[in-house]
């Protein structure tokens, strides 16, 4: 469509603008609206973004395309009379705790209430208070503070392919819910916390641990020990007036110290490490001739999708643990290693007695302080990451806090202190120095790019990179790129967002999509477009904020992780060998395991009357569904009726057994069979039975 | 007991029919809850879950569109469904009282609809377009005209009679 549209008088050429909204937006007019987000299917729901078309009929901008010689007004008396009801009517159910809510200063239904001029609710509230959702580690929801604009709804389902939580009942019942009125916690749900980001009002927030990290601090027995991950440096001085995508490196390193972190560490740091490993495991995997593609494994989201989804994929899964975790890995091994050699020591003499000083025996010992890691991630996820028991040694965690980008930028206002005017500081060595591929990680694209660059691609001194992506997706959704190493080519994918992420696994799976490495994001535009950046009105943050950290990386003398000395100097002194070696698996690697959607269902099937009973369980969940379960459970039970057992066994069709690469799965008794089929059940289940009647016929049924 | 062994596993089959009939299309998602609640006279939740997975389509999709319907139920109703129409006309002429009454001789407290020995759930419906004959009762498939408190009293008692002295045999 070309054309002009009238906007207010002013003519405005169509540019291939999908609906009025647009158009109004290109006008500079704020048009007001709560579930309108251009990444998303548009819903038309909240009836804020009215306007007047043509002098007569008042439509939703957001949903009618413009026209040409369409002539619109945005803001009549009656436009205006109608959003404010509309205001008065949302604010009216809201639970309005203003003072004390998380949103309050990044509210768009208060910043919209304010803006209409609202100053009185003339209505009562009719929805019964609705108990806090505090079942998930990452996440906190409260439905008495949502409006139901269902934007978390769609992203959910829309960008991450997910679908967690949905609208449930109806008319004034109606409650965005995850199935069944479960928590958060016990659903499919990965922690993006993307939710949290769209949600307009504090409805659904992420779940801060600063209250733990202030004590922290003020415990003089404790050192607590900050890392930083590359995209929050790019973003945390948005909450203090200074740009989207200014590096902010300097002054957050000293608002750190001022707050009380005894040492400042680069997570990037740890993303140069991963980057070592990952390239390691990559060519151990071309030499040993097994399968790719490898799949990165730094974004937590992801990796509980993969778990959740796509346990097949796990083995392909990159064993190494996320740059996050590996930091506190590392810092926790260096910790106990200061505190056991004596401080005239330099730190290399000490690593043969890795090992020697675990925290819980220094905590008994009485002398040294309590080690306390705390990283500031731009990243929801990342919170479930250091509750993951695979991510815990000697039973406490790598990483004790995840605060996110916000939830600093919070604690760093509440100290008072005026983090624009800080002068910069420095981070600690040796794991504060990072080169610019690990600070690039944190755009999508970044890790992939990183690779390239460690196994010996040049960087293009036009573009600053080593890979040139083609798109094969809508806004850079899926891009491919190839490059040489090691006399190969090998084909390089980035991915952003897990619905995009669902269609790459699958072309893997049945063989249509060829890839070497696959990085995946779960986060439009990478980590800088995490769920724990700054939530602000204004639009293009995560654009400059890509930018902004593309420069950070440009300007560094050492773009390649293998360039980075202290790396060198760690492998040499604390590994002891290269990447891959026995201590980095110790140090560095983690496993994965599939995992439920839905925790807690069974469906009972057969539930025997006698008194001596085998148990037989088969899992139908996704995996094993599509592997045939649901013959292998129609055979079982068949046979189960044939023969007459029904008294003597408990069958019960279950939800993932776990072991999805080797279904279908069936649980018999104590044993577990894999690749199962119904003779296989009845022969475990035969010798199980006591009762004499059973053996007899169980004897006549495998003579024949 | 052997009789009724096979009761769990014929209705998954039956369930498992239900998804092969509809060619495990999401877009049949409903007449496929309803063949299921026709199974099991509700929507257990773990039934949901595997129609979830046969679909692809999420749980909290399926739990969304099964707390929509009213005719959905996510609860076992009792084995006699007593429906009070609340219509206009039933209204007007005192269903109000037959629910209360209802109620208390069912003993249902709060919210709830179902008697705890899942013999009775008690529910209100919209005009049943018998306005006629209002207040309406409908037993299973029994529709009662111009209730009293006193007869609706009765047939309840009548059937708790009746279900007592099978449960003697």
């Amino acid at each position: 469509m070309s054309g002009f549209v009238t906007i207010d008088g002013i003519k405005v050429p169509i540019e291939g603008e999908p609906n009025l909204l647009a158009l109004c937006r290109k006008a500079n007019i704020d048009i007001p609206t709560f579930c309108y987000h251009s990444e998303l299917s548009t819903y038309g729901a909240c009836r804020l973004c009215l306007v007047e078309i043509n002098g007569k009929d008042i439509d939703a901008s957001c949903v009618v395309p413009p026209k040409d010689g369409m002539s619109i007004r945005t803001s009549t008396a009656r436009i205006r009379s109608i959003r404010r009801m509309n205001l008065e009517l949302l604010l009216a159910n809201h639970k309005q705790d203003c003072p004390t809510c998380e949103r309050s200063a990044s509210c768009k239904l208060r910043d919209l209430s304010a803006k209409m001029g609202i100053r009185d609710v003339r209505f009562k509230r009719l929805r019964d208070e609705r108990p806090k959702d505090e079942g998930s580690v990452a996440l906190v929801r409260d439905p008495n503070k949502c409006i139901l604009c269902g934007d978390c709804v769609r992203y959910c389902s829309e960008i991450q392919g997910v679908g967690a939580i949905d609208f449930a009942f109806r008319g004034s019942d109606v409650v965005v819910s995850p199935a069944f009125g479960k928590s958060l916690g016990s659903v499919d749900c990965v922690n993006c916390g993307q939710c949290a980001a769209v949600c307009p009002t504090g409805a659904i927030v992420p779940r801060s641990p600063a209250e733990a990290v202030w004590q922290a601090l003020d415990d003089p027995d404790a050192v607590v020990v900050a890392q930083v991950a590359p995209a929050v440096r790019v973003a945390i001085g948005e909450r203090f007036g200074l740009a989207a995508g200014a590096d902010a490196t300097g002054k957050l390193v000293t608002a750190l110290r001022m707050l009380g972190f005894g040492r400042v560490y680069d997570t990037a740091f740890g993303a140069d490490l991963t980057v070592a490993e990952e390239a390691g495991e990559l060519f151990g995997r071309l030499e040993r001739g097994e399968k790719l593609p490898l799949f990165t494994s730094c974004c937590p989201a992801w990796v509980k999708y993969a778990e959740q989804f796509f346990p097949e994929l796990l083995p392909s899964l990159s064993s190494c643990m996320s740059p996050q975790s590996m930091m506190g890995s590392i810092i926790r091994d260096d910790e106990a290693r200061r505190a056991s050699s004596s401080a005239a020591l330099p730190s290399s003499a000490a690593a043969g007695a890795l090992g020697a000083g675990t925290e819980a025996e220094r905590v008994k010992g009485g002398v040294a302080k309590r080690i306390v890691v705390v990283s500031i991630m731009p990243c929801v996820a990342k919170k479930y990451e250091v509750s993951r028991p695979e991510l815990a040694r000697d039973g406490s965690p790598l990483v004790d806090h995840a605060l996110t980008t916000e939830e600093l930028a919070s604690m760093v206002e509440e100290a008072g202190i005026r983090f624009a005017d800080l002068r910069p500081g420095a981070m600690d060595l040796p794991f504060g120095f990072a080169t610019g591929a690990g600070v690039a990680f944190g755009n999508a694209g970044g890790v992939a790019e990183a690779v390239a660059r460690y196994v010996g691609s040049p960087v293009s001194p036009l573009t600053g990179a080593a890979l040139e992506f083609k798109d094969e997706a809508p806004g850079g959704g899926i891009r491919a790129a190839t490059i040489i190493a090691g006399g190969r080519e090998l084909t390089i994918v980035s991915v952003q967002g897990l619905a995009n992420a669902k269609t790459v696994a699958r072309g893997v799976l049945d063989g249509t999509r060829k890839a070497d490495i696959i990085e995946v994001m779960a986060c439009p535009g990478g980590c800088v477009g995490g769920a724990g950046q700054p939530i602000g009105f204004k639009l293009g943050a995560v654009a400059e904020r890509r930018l902004g950290l593309a420069d950070a990386d440009g300007g560094r003398e050492l773009r390649a992780s293998g360039s980075n000395p202290f790396l060198s100097r760690f492998y040499a002194d604390v590994i002891g060998g290269a990447p891959g070696s026995q201590r980095s698996h110790e140090l560095l690697h983690t496993r994965y395991s599939s995992k439920k959607r839905i925790q807690d269902t069974s469906i009972p099937l057969i539930r025997g009357g006698g008194a001596e009973k085998v148990t037989v369980k088969v899992c139908v969940g996704t995996s094993c569904f599509l592997r045939g379960s649901q013959a292998v459970l129609r055979d079982v039970l068949a046979e189960v009726e044939r023969t007459g057992l029904q008294d003597f066994v408990d069958v019960s069709a279950t939800f993932c057994s776990e072991r999805c690469d080797k279904g279908p799965t069936v649980h018999v008794g104590g044993k577990t069979i894999h690749k199962a089929d119904a003779e296989a059940v009845m022969a475990a289940i035969r010798p199980l039975l006591a009762h004499p009647a059973v053996a007899a016929e169980a004897a006549a049924v495998s003579s024949r | 007991m052997t009789l009724n062994a096979f009761a769990e596993a014929r209705r998954f089959e039956a369930v498992v029919a239900v998804l092969d009939r509809h060619g495990r299309d999401p877009s049949k998602l409903i007449p496929i809850l309803q063949a299921v609640q026709d199974e099991y006279r509700y929507l257990p939740e773990e039934i949901m879950t595997y129609v979830a997975t046969a679909l692809d389509v999420s749980p909290a999709k399926v739990y969304g569109v099964a707390t929509f319907y009213g005719h959905f139920s996510l609860e076992p109703k009792g084995k006699h469904v007593l429906k009070i129409c609340d219509g206009t006309a039933c209204h007007v002429k005192g269903s109000g009282a037959l629910v209360d009454a209802l109620r208390s001789e069912l003993r249902l407290e709060g919210k709830a609809k179902t008697t705890p020995d899942l013999l009775f759930t008690l529910e209100t419906v919209s005009c049943l377009g018998a306005c006629g004959l209002a207040p309406v009762l409908v037993v299973g498939d029994d529709v009662h005209g111009l209730v009293t408190k006193d007869e609706a009293l009765r047939i309840v008692r009548d059937i708790k009679r009746a279900e007592a002295s099978d449960g003697g045999n």
